[in-house]
């Protein structure tokens, strides 16, 4: 039986990154969650408002100011004391729609408040942060969002694999199926001048370390590699 | 002064701004680690957007509180966003102070406002003094040939 190459595994089109949308209304701290993002080698579209998060979603009702190429969004980080839209509020419309609540959502807060933690949690957040935003809060959510791409993508393979041996139970599936998965590109350094900026002098760990992801859940491992 | 010299008194100052009653915690430090060569100007910038921040945030609680019926929700909003500014670029003492000021508008306690006030400017003067002074130290270096030392700490 035939092992998954690395290439396999972790090979993906050098362009595809997770890409973040962040919201918040400080000038400030949109700056600073940029960076931290951009270190983190992720793709960055920071707004103001709830209003001008949903309407780069194209759900304000209006024109989507997101054309037709403009990338998927992996993940949106968004404060909760806005004026106007809540961060809690966005939370909500995003979770209303069909076509956005499967993104994680996150909040980040001043105020380390437990009901409204709960409320937040309660309505579908992945994570609430206490501000202010670290390097390690990021790290932690990136490798939560990969991880959670990957849990996805191996149902999804498992699915089609035991889909295709209902269809034909005598054949073997030597010939590999499916090609790899984009959602494993995460796993490899951004091409290009990204490299030098997503790679901090003093950070422990790079982004080459994610493999460790998937030593993490043997299960889950067998089920990647598993080519009977 | 040699650049040696320079780079050392940089690294006491820096020190200095972090100790017992300093005017900078550990965020400040954050934001020096996402510093690199593709943006050397980073920590610069955030503290920049922060004195206008401030600066503007400031006119505006002069204003709210000089009212004859004093609003507190407003005098909280702008305290609240001072108080995530300070706290996102380390300026611990201005963010101290901010939660101070929060209790009183809370309160509505409009004598305690005021004070807080004065103590929440004083603070942000103070460390804006400190960061100029730090940011000027880090370009007479660089002037001189040299490069910014990293200060680590372990907190």
């Amino acid at each position: 039986m035939a092992t998954a190459t690395a290439a396999e595994v972790y090979g993906t089109p050098p362009d595809e990154e997770l890409h973040v949308l962040a919201v918040d209304d400080s000038y400030v701290d949109r700056k600073v969650i940029e960076r931290l993002l951009k270190v983190s080698a992720c793709k960055v579209t920071a707004v103001e408002s709830g209003i001008r998060a949903l309407q780069y979603l194209g759900l304000d009702g209006g024109k989507s100011s997101v054309d037709f190429d403009a990338l998927k969004v992996n993940l949106i980080m968004t404060d909760y004391s806005m004026p106007g839209m809540t961060g809690y509020e966005l939370l909500k419309k995003i979770k209303e729609s069909s076509a956005f609540r499967e993104i994680p959502v996150v909040i980040m807060s001043s105020e380390n408040i437990l009901t409204r933690i709960d409320r937040c949690l309660e309505e579908g957040a992945e994570d609430y942060i206490v501000k202010p935003v670290k390097l390690s809060d990021v790290r932690r959510l990136k490798e939560f969002i990969i991880k959670g791409e990957l849990e996805e993508n191996s149902k999804t393979r498992h699915q089609k694999r035991k889909q295709r041996d209902e269809d034909q139970p005598s054949s073997s599936s030597s010939s590999s199926s499916s090609s790899p998965t984009t959602s494993l590109s995460f796993l490899q350094l951004p091409a290009g001048d990204d490299a030098s900026s997503s790679d901090p002098p003093s950070s422990p760990s790079s982004p080459l370390s994610q493999p460790e992801l998937l030593l993490g859940s043997p299960s889950k491992r067998s089920k990647l590699l598993d080519r009977d | 002064m040699d650049v040696g010299q320079m780079q050392r008194r940089l690294l006491d100052y820096t020190k200095s701004l972090f100790m017992e009653k300093g005017v900078l915690d550990g965020q400040f430090l954050q934001l020096q680690q996402l510093q690199d060569e593709s943006n050397p100007d980073f920590v610069v910038e955030v503290v920049s957007l922060f004195f206008e921040d401030s600066e503007r945030l400031l006119n505006d609680l002069t204003r709210a509180l000089d009212q004859p019926n004093v609003d507190f929700k407003t005098v909280d909003s702008h305290v609240h966003q001072w108080k995530g500014s300070s706290s996102s670029i380390g300026a611990s003492r201005v963010k101290n102070g901010c939660i101070a000021f929060r209790n009183f508008c809370e309160e509505q306690n409009i004598e305690a406002c005021l004070r807080c006030l004065q103590q929440v400017k004083q603070e942000y003067y103070l460390v804006k003094n400190k960061l100029e002074t730090l940011f000027r130290m880090e370009q007479q270096i660089v002037a001189a040939g040299g490069s910014i030392p990293v200060l680590e700490l372990s907190f």
